[in-house]
């Protein structure tokens, strides 16, 4: 297994698109693509898995209904069940109403502040990381396809400026 | 073109003619004098063991003597058809309203996704007129003294009512029907005139008849929301006249907007089922289901808020109205939610569940029987207490509305092209995909 990768840069995000489907029916395999802003349907092309993120936001958010739940359970009708305002704190169901805003907010609370933190390390984000660019112009105006070399180099550059990429770059890792 | 089918024409036939048939049995089965409620009384007493047959706790102070008790439950039983019938026609007519709202708002809001099917909603609204005329009538027939579904037309009662004195300068007959034609007349006059410029439209292709549309969508949306929130005062809070909601006409306008919602995704699924729409996508069908889903929880958020508001600061003259209907509506009262929130949000929330039909169904099905329960419980308290029962003359009165609501909806919905060729969304719509 070598460890050289073709980098081609692209100008135009529809050249990018196009560049993709025929790299992958050219059976080259696409490590990475790096691009400046979102470019719709790009995974698609890419053939990624869909995420799942939404699947943990909502399983966080019933952890939070739970919470929730038990915590004005506990404090409201288990530990203390004061007479306040002539609210009736004999059994939740009684009480219910009352404590609806606050489940609700711990459903929202923790269905959104989980999934981003599941976001930030599923994708490897945090402070003080030091930035994974392979070139500083894709964060501004180009898009970079990286590929693992296959085969000869030359006929493999020559592909890649088939695909319209305005610079075919070999490096090695 | 889309053609009527014959089943479906005597499918819609078959609905109307069960439901006259079981609303005459309800007007004919209710009681006439105090002596048949006082043998209907003893017979429940024996059945269900005084399940319902305990009715000292229908409010008014009045009750010990018996005789004003089985009066008071005549007038209940008498009112039962009555409710019956005018349940399911405002129902029924506020859904092809929420559809013309929808339109409207489609409209003025320019959007790129729905111009596929507004040849549906077009056709769908056209229930309109003829549910607004036999909702009218209803009106009259009460106010001529025909029921007691409100009690503040009613001078016997108001003459001892310092309360609903205080109304009068609002809760009038003249100036309520005379409120009554302004609100069904604006929306009436709309829906004709859309109609006509959407076919003028689609005949020219002048873009000047689109323009006039959106105008008087964006004017429509503003008498729209003025007027749908008195006649939800007027025409459901006005039968508790003694009690008062600040948010009412949003709720009402809730609960019929995600019906009317459901209705054009139901009506979108068959027709597309038979092969009439042909650029409606599973995207198309995406959306719809997301506003049946956000407007499901939208329903409940205003739900909420009304009867938590009022839980919460237990006043006896707001509170009664909830207190009744938890101890004599317990079961449609909760189970509403379960219909309108819960199963919605459980069915709807997966985006490739919105995309099959038979969830949207499922779904769809769901919400509409909640709202007509909804409806139920909004107007059933004030009139029929603690008499009531959802038995044939209810099913049967919305059987006759839903299947005029089918007749008269598809047959609009025959008499143009099912694509408006020339709207300048139209295109866009075409290939809508999410």
């Amino acid at each position: 297994m070598s460890n050289k990768f073709i980098h081609a840069i692209y100008n135009d995000d529809d050249v990018l698109l196009d560049a993709v489907k025929e790299t992958r029916s050219a059976h080259h395999h696409i490590e990475e693509i790096y691009t400046p802003f979102p470019v719709h349907g790009l995974d698609k092309a890419m053939g990624l898995k869909p995420t799942r993120l939404a699947i943990c936001a909502f399983l966080y958010g019933l952890v939070g209904l739970a919470f929730g739940t038990s915590m004005m359970y506990f404090i409201m009708i288990v530990d203390w069940p004061q007479d306040i305002g002539g609210k009736p704190s004999f059994s939740f169901i009684q009480n219910m109403p009352a404590f609806v805003p606050i489940m609700f907010e711990m459903t929202v609370l923790f269905s959104a502040h989980l999934m981003v933190l599941t976001f930030f390390f599923r994708s490897k984000l945090w402070p003080f990381k030091s930035a994974e660019n392979p070139d500083v112009r894709t964060t501004d105006d180009h898009f970079l396809m990286e590929v693992a070399l296959k085969g000869d180099e030359d006929t493999a550059i020559e592909f890649f400026k088939g695909t319209g990429a305005v610079e075919v770059k070999v490096i090695e890792k | 073109m889309y053609t009527l089918s014959k089943n479906l024409k005597t499918f819609a036939f078959i609905l109307m003619a069960l439901g006259i048939i079981g609303i005459a049995y309800g007007f004919f089965s209710a009681p006439k004098t105090t002596a048949e409620v006082e043998q209907i009384l003893n017979e429940q007493a024996h059945h269900d063991g005084g399940h319902h047959a305990d009715h000292s706790e229908v409010s008014d102070a009045d009750h010990d003597a018996h005789q004003k008790h089985l009066e008071h439950v005549l007038t209940q039983m008498q009112n039962k058809p009555w409710t019956a019938v005018y349940v399911a026609c405002i129902f029924v007519m506020l859904v092809s309203l929420g559809i013309l709202a929808f339109y409207g708002i489609n409209y003025a809001a320019a959007a790129g996704w729905s111009p596929v099917l507004f040849r549906v909603m077009e056709g769908l609204t056209a229930y309109l007129l003829p549910g607004s005329i036999i909702f009218f009538l209803l009106l009259i027939a009460s106010a001529a003294g025909g029921n007691h579904l409100f009690i503040w037309m009613d001078p016997a009662v108001v003459e001892h009512d310092a309360l609903i004195q205080g109304k009068t300068g609002y809760l009038n007959i003249p100036f309520f029907f005379i409120r009554a034609i302004i609100f069904l007349g604006g929306w009436n006059l709309y829906r004709i005139y859309m109609r006509k410029q959407s076919l003028k439209l689609d005949e020219t292709g002048d873009l000047t008849f689109h323009k006039k549309m959106f105008k008087a969508s964006a004017g429509f949306l503003a008498f729209f929301i003025v007027t749908e929130s008195m006649a939800s005062w007027d025409w459901i809070m006005s039968i508790d006249t003694h009690w008062y909601s600040t948010l009412f006409g949003w709720y009402v306008f809730a609960s019929f907007f995600v019906t009317g919602i459901t209705t054009i995704a139901f009506s979108t699924l068959y027709l597309k089922s038979k092969g009439y729409l042909e650029f409606v996508n599973t995207s198309h069908i995406h959306d719809l289901a997301k506003f049946m889903f956000g407007l499901s929880i939208f329903w409940t958020y205003l739900w909420f808020s009304q009867f938590m508001l009022q839980w919460y600061s237990n006043i006896p003259e707001e509170v009664t109205y909830f207190i009744f209907r938890i101890q004599e509506y317990n079961l449609p009262f909760f189970g509403m939610l379960l219909l309108n929130f819960v199963l919605p949000l459980l069915l709807l929330i997966n985006t490739d569940f919105k995309r099959l039909s038979w969830i949207v169904v499922m779904a769809g099905t769901c919400i509409i029987v909640g709202h007509y329960l909804d409806f139920f419980i909004m107007i059933s308290p004030g009139t029929v207490g603690g008499s009531w029962f959802i038995g044939v003359p209810e099913i049967a009165a919305l059987m006759f509305f839903i299947g005029l609501f089918i007749y008269v909806g598809f047959t609009a919905i025959s008499k143009a092209p099912l694509l408006a060729k020339n709207n300048p969304l139209i295109e866009e719509s075409k290939h809508f995909h999410y």
